[in-house]
């Protein structure tokens, strides 16, 4: 018998005025598994969370997390959910101890547990040395690190991080993703939302891939990645007219080359190989070649793939995930 | 999901009551408020540039109308830095009343009202703990007031004159609050909340009877003057600070239309009038956002 899913959304709509945010999610996540969402600004990705956090009620459709649903029952829900993210949702001015003290008091903790449990969490997230400091004083890494502590608090089964990386260095995200994955070894049940492709490749075991409101594509990263041609490979030359007459040489080698200005581009299953074969026969056909990519599809591939549109910024409704300036209040 | 004690990163299900036990729901109100006022008050101790507008402003004012202003205004049968010093602690809490509204535009827009929101906390002790905080600062202001007015020549009538006409003040600050709230839960941002303030709290503050009698304004402002809530407040706390013979001299030359009785009636309905609206506006604009 399986056991019911920790969250479960079906045909939830938000409208804020006249943007729709989202057009009917639909979404199930086992307990204790990573659930990517993935998509660009002003995808839903953070209306979702919202309305699977409470904060905000659809305008219909059903949220359950736990079983709960969460308008019937936000209270409850609230009990077993963290939240953290993107927008740092921590006091500037109190230190890192007074911020996880503080969450530890709203959440009815007695005297003695919020104490411990503060020392306990600073330790684990590397942040004892910096936790009788103003949160002026910490780096954008120790914000984060801060920000994903005081959502665990409370211990809660079920977890939610909204672009927890987002504008990070390389060094801050690794050390997210490290503890990120600790977490999920310890059974909580994790939907994080993401605007890398890279991200919820190394941390998900299921991907929805979210646009203008609604999912287009859902499974694991794995089902995701062949449904997309998996790597990129790309070949650079001096100029535009040496990629177009490059491109019968390089397409004798590589199925579906395609010209992008001074780029001749491929979709290949076994990057290294390819790189080869197309590097010895633009050499025995004595053509210049400037560089040359093998990479990952990144998320505009994969939007390019499933949508057909670029996933720039400017395609999604203005801000309607950003609950700064959104159309929200 | 069991839990190990070393393990920090381990969840539990359910991680924390989510409603409290029959009988301590007053008790998680209080532990709420109490906890996000104590955050409040937190920032005005580290926050220097919050001290200097919350002292230093009202300090100025004093000064100002003490020894600028202060030769040329006649006030019949009483010296000026009597009448003054009860219109400075007015004046003082109308002003201070925009902390409110900046400190919930700025938390809104930070992000940490979000994850309050998540918290199965008491949802209303956001804005309990943000007036409560004020609360407590403007107790603070009136105290160091009080004390530069003495400095510069105030002399009330008794302690607890001085008590009771506090008290009235603070009662008046409170409930500035909470439209103060409702604003700040109206506007984007902290800019956009001191905008819409300040046309509001300016002429509250000048055309009242807080640093000038009221009779000596021309007849189409005494109207509205002599009977918005400021006038009010700051003539009820003068009568109570300053004694009944200075009231009585008031009454006399016309500076109060009323007795200082009547003022202190009128002050508990306008106190009373404004939480009555407001409160029930600002929770439910803030269940809204």
């Amino acid at each position: 018998m399986s056991r019911a899913p920790a969250i479960e959304v079906r045909g939830v709509t938000k409208r804020f005025g006249d943007v729709e945010a989202l057009g009917g999610v639909d979404l199930v996540v086992e307990p204790g598994t990573v659930y990517g969402l993935l998509g660009p600004n002003g995808a839903g990705k953070t209306t979702t969370v919202r309305v699977l956090t409470t904060i905000i009620t659809p305008d219909s459709g059903t949220a359950e997390v736990l079983g709960l649903d969460v308008t019937k029952h936000p209270q409850e829900v609230r009990a077993s959910i963290g939240l953290a993210g993107q927008y740092a949702a921590v006091d500037e001015v109190l230190t890192g101890r007074e911020n996880l003290e503080l969450v530890g008091q709203l959440t009815h903790q007695p005297k003695s547990t919020i104490r411990a449990r503060a020392t306990e969490l600073l330790e684990r997230f590397d942040l004892t040395h910096a936790g009788d400091r103003s949160l002026k004083t910490y780096s954008g890494g120790m914000r984060r690190r801060l920000d994903l502590a005081a959502s665990l608090v409370h211990r809660p089964p079920v977890l939610f991080l909204d672009e927890p990386t987002t504008g990070l260095d390389p060094k801050s995200r690794n050390d997210l993703w490290d503890l990120i994955r600790e977490l999920v070894a310890d059974g909580t049940t994790l939907l994080l939302t993401t605007q890398y492709l890279e991200e919820a490749d190394v941390l998900a075991d299921r991907i929805a891939v979210i646009d203008r409101g609604t999912v287009i594509a859902e499974g694991t990263a794995g089902e995701l990645k062949s449904q997309l041609g998996a790597t990129v490979l790309e070949v650079a030359f001096p100029d535009d007219a040496a990629a177009a007459g490059a491109l019968a040489t390089v397409g004798a080698v590589v199925a579906g080359a395609e010209t992008d200005g001074s780029l001749v581009r491929a979709p290949v299953h076994d990057g290294a190989r390819a790189a080869m074969e197309v590097l010895r026969a633009l050499d025995d056909a004595s053509v210049d070649v400037s560089g040359i990519t093998v990479r990952e599809p990144s998320l505009d591939d994969v939007f390019l793939s499933l949508t057909g549109h670029r996933a720039e910024e400017g395609d999604a409704p203005p801000d309607v995930d950003d609950p700064d300036r959104g159309g929200d209040r | 999901m069991t839990t190990t004690a070393d393990d920090a990163l381990a969840p539990v299900a359910p991680a924390v009551a989510a409603t409290p036990a029959s009988g301590s729901k007053l008790r998680w109100a209080l532990g709420d408020t109490l906890a996000l006022a104590r955050r409040n008050l937190l920032h005005y101790t580290r926050v220097p540039q919050l001290l200097v507008f919350t002292f230093v402003q009202p300090i100025m004012f004093v000064l100002l109308f003490r020894f600028v202003f202060g030769g040329t205004i006649d006030v019949p049968g009483l010296d000026y830095v009597n009448y003054l010093m009860p219109g400075i602690f007015g004046q003082t809490v109308v002003f201070g009343a925009t902390a409110t509204a900046i400190g919930l535009a700025e938390d809104l827009g930070g992000g940490i009202i979000e994850r309050f929101r998540s918290l199965p906390m008491v949802r209303m002790s956001v804005l309990a703990g943000r007036t409560g905080a004020d609360l407590v600062r403007n107790t603070g202001v009136v105290i160091v007031m009080f004390v530069v007015g003495i400095a510069v020549g105030f002399r009330p009538y008794s302690v607890g004159g001085v008590i009771a006409g506090a008290l009235i003040v603070l009662a008046f600050a409170f409930s500035l609050s909470w439209v103060m709230a409702l604003v700040g839960l109206k506007v984007a941002n902290a800019e956009a909340a001191q905008a819409v303030a300040f046309p509001l709290m300016f002429p509250l503050t000048f055309a009242s009877s807080a640093f000038v009698p009221v009779n000596t304004m021309p007849g189409w402002l005494q109207a509205f003057a002599a009977h918005q809530p400021v006038t009010v407040v700051v003539n009820a706390s003068r009568g109570l600070m300053l004694g009944p013979e200075a009231a009585a001299k008031l009454e006399q030359f016309g500076t109060f239309t009323t007795s200082t009785g009547s003022y202190v009636l009128q002050s508990i309905g306008w106190i009373v009038l404004i939480l009555a609206v407001f409160v029930p506006l600002s929770v439910r604009q803030f269940n809204r956002t």
